[in-house]
């Protein structure tokens, strides 16, 4: 133990000052060849699900990019890093693709906070930042360099779900049910409720909660005694599945329905998740059951690779990376501010997503899909337009 | 032994930030960045050392000062200072703004430190860390059900003032601030407070006061800490706050040895350095004698968590008394 003493601290302070003091003599030169791309993504950490998703999609579209013979005659060169779900990491992780890797875009991230931190950067270095799939309206007001290629939740609140609510549900009487600690959730429960209330719908109850919370029977019996036509719960799949089973339990049997936070496996697994909700509804970005041949060439090759089906993040992620390449192609050039000029004139983009137009607040207009829950699986629905 | 002449080392580390502070344009900005880690952690780390290393309290509650600070200074920043400062204000007087943001914020987290302080410090041990754990939750809930503070997506567009001046100034003066103050003669109530609480109430020392002193001093540096740590990410939600950062920081103390300043310094410092390393690990690949393409080190990428996690583990068994305290069994007369 004595010898430990002396050599264990100077050991790793050589070991530390050893890789992160010289350079990777590999990477210099080989800029030359390729074009270097940027990804941020919670690889790790509590929002894995949709990184992972996301992060697979894009590897794929960079394959295909590539076996297409690349764009500009160069191969693209995806440089990922993982952020752990964590704050204050993507700040890091994006200096350092952006100064040490010199990448000529940034891809990133799904979750909207993130998204927040590396936008001033992307912005600073005038670095174009292609969100897959944050849906905050906040995002792209960053910045002129700062796009995305889905919807926001202003659409998905108050177009997409106020009207799947008063046309197709028919519902009249909605209670709303907002998880308080996410943006998210409150962000798409006051743009519901100004589309809704306009299109001459009433919400009865409107209860909240936190992240953590485990046991909603209070809200839930608060809700059951307005007795609503359906009950709108704009929150991640976590907590969805866990209210859907204490509604069933306390025999409230109205549909629920969300948002894009709903897009998980995890929602309809574990025990009695599936039937507590059969017959519920979800507003997304992509289904992997809709008939375009987009769509179901994309799913073919995900599988292949993959041995899965794709999600939605899957599909914004590999829509991310084709609206690049297109973009670098149009711009003839990888100068940030060529590809930029390039991506805001982005129009009627045929992704796997859909058809997409880049508007002038730099979000994607596009369609979205609403899909129903049947026997555990997610069955395709109605497509909404913009 | 290394702070043996603390005004030497503070003018030294002075200068030091100053160059810094005026070379920063030239440094690849990946380095500034995990420089600018480093001296936020030491602050963090240095100010908690005197609450759970000198002082012998547990707090788990860092991050919540750390919050109110970060909180405070940008809403002077973000909200006051366009009505405050005139349009066409030159260099000077958005950085007065911002040192008094800094300032605000620290003495409000110190503030806080007392709200929290005095009544629970009569605790001890760990039911004061539970009080604490449970004011880190209570600061990130608060935020997060303020709506003029930007709810959950918390604060954006925080104008970029931090540099490396700021940062490394900050931290010299903590960490001149703490051992001085400690060393002296009034601060060898801190060490009697830790090393027995009831000897030190029998010889007539007001231990409860002592705690109380340790934790507003504490707080105001987090807090003045936070606020560098707003006005360098440009952006602060509640979520950075939880409680998983009130442990990073508690692990640099113990990674450090309690009460070892210089210790706690080269911890906070490798501890910002560690992430950043496996990070550059894993974009490589080593030459492996029995294969003609090298190893891929890709896999560290995606499991950085979990090397970080085993190095504690080992660490702890290897060197219980935390990494750099070299006098074994020694928790008095700091350094």
């Amino acid at each position: 133990m004595k010898k430990w003493s002396f050599f264990v601290p100077v050991l790793l302070c050589g070991f530390v000052l050893a890789i992160t003091g010289c350079k990777d003599s590999s990477n210099s030169g080989a800029s030359g060849q390729t074009i270097k791309v940027g990804e941020f993504a919670s690889l790790t950490g509590s929002e894995a699900s949709f990184g992972q998703s996301s992060h697979k999609g894009t590897l794929l579209a960079i394959d295909d990019i590539n076996a297409a013979g690349g764009v500009l005659g160069k191969k693209f060169e995806l440089l990922t890093e993982d952020d752990q779900s964590k704050d204050g990491e993507s700040a890091t992780a994006v200096k350092k693709l952006i100064s040490r890797d010199k990448v000529v875009a940034i891809l990133g991230e799904v979750a909207s906070g993130r998204s927040l931190e590396a936008a001033p950067i992307c912005q600073e270095y005038k670095i174009p930042q292609i969100s897959p799939s944050s849906t905050n309206p906040k995002v792209t007001a960053m910045g002129d360099y700062i796009f995305r290629v889905c919807f926001e939740d202003k659409f998905q609140g108050g177009v997409v779900l106020a009207k799947f609510a008063l046309q197709s549900l028919k519902a009249k009487r909605v209670a709303i049910l907002t998880d308080v600690s996410a943006a998210y959730s409150a962000g798409l429960t006051t743009y519901f409720k100004e589309q809704f209330i306009a299109g001459g719908g009433q919400v009865v109850a409107e209860q909240k909660f936190t992240k953590d919370d485990k046991d909603f029977k209070a809200q839930l019996t608060a809700i059951k005694t307005q007795n609503p036509d359906a009950i709108f719960m704009p929150i991640y799949y976590g907590p969805a599945t866990l209210i859907a089973l204490q509604a069933r339990e306390l025999g409230i049997t109205c549909p629920l329905f969300g948002g894009d936070g709903w897009e998980a496996p995890e929602l309809v697994q574990g025990p009695g998740a599936a039937e507590a909700l059969e017959g519920c509804f979800y507003s997304t970005h992509f289904a992997p059951d809709q008939q375009t041949p987009e769509a179901q060439e994309f799913v073919k090759k995900y599988e292949a690779k993959f041995g899965a089906k794709p999600d939605a993040m899957g599909a914004l992620g590999y829509d991310s990376a084709l609206v690049l390449a297109d973009a670098i192609k149009r711009a003839g050039t990888t100068e940030g501010a060529k590809v930029r000029d390039a991506l805001a004139a982005t129009k009627d983009f045929q992704g796997v997503t859909g058809k997409m137009t880049i508007d002038p607040e730099r979000n994607a207009r596009k369609p979205a899909v609403i899909l129903q829950i049947k026997g555990g699986k997610f069955v395709y629905r109605e497509t909404v337009n913009p | 032994m290394l702070l043996a002449r603390p005004r030497i080392c503070l003018v030294a580390a002075l200068i030091g930030s100053v160059v810094l502070g005026f070379f920063q344009g030239q440094i690849d900005p990946y380095f500034v960045d995990i420089l600018s880690h480093i001296g936020i952690n030491i602050t963090l780390a240095v100010s908690l050392n005197l609450i759970n290393g000198h002082t012998g309290q547990f707090s788990l509650g860092h991050a919540g000062f750390m919050a109110v600070g970060a909180y405070t200074a940008a809403a002077m920043t973000l909200f006051a200072g366009p009505h405050v400062l005139p349009a066409t204000a030159g260099p000077v007087l958005p950085m007065l703004w911002f040192l008094l943001a800094l300032l605000a914020g620290g003495l409000i987290a110190a503030a806080a430190g007392l709200l929290v302080g005095a009544p629970s410090l009569r605790l001890k041990g760990d039911y004061l860390a539970i009080v604490t754990l449970g004011f880190g939750q209570i600061i990130a809930v608060v935020f997060r059900n303020i709506e003029s503070l930007g709810g959950a997506l918390g604060l954006n567009g925080i104008p970029p003032y931090t540099n490396l001046f700021w940062i490394f100034t900050t931290a010299a003066l903590t960490v001149y601030v703490v051992t001085t103050m400690v060393n002296s003669t009034y601060g060898r109530g801190f060490l009697a407070t830790h090393d027995d609480e009831i000897a030190a109430e029998a010889m007539g020392i007001n231990t409860t006061r002592y705690k109380i002193v340790a934790f507003v001093i504490g707080a105001f540096f987090a807090g003045v800490a936070g606020g560098l740590y707003g006005h360098f990410t440009l952006t602060i939600n509640p979520k950075g706050f939880d409680f998983n950062r009130s442990i990073e920081i508690v692990v640099m103390v113990i990674v450090g040895g309690m009460g070892n300043t210089a210790g706690v310094i080269i911890a906070a410092t490798l501890l910002a350095l560690l992430p950043e390393g496996l990070r550059d690990l894993a974009g490589r690949s080593i030459p492996v004698p029995w294969s003609s393409t090298p190893l891929s080190l890709h896999w560290i990428g995606e499991s950085r968590p979990l090397l970080y996690s085993m190095l504690l583990i080992g660490l702890m068994l290897l060197r219980p008394q935390g990494l750099f305290n070299l006098r074994r069994g020694s928790s008095k007369a700091p350094c």
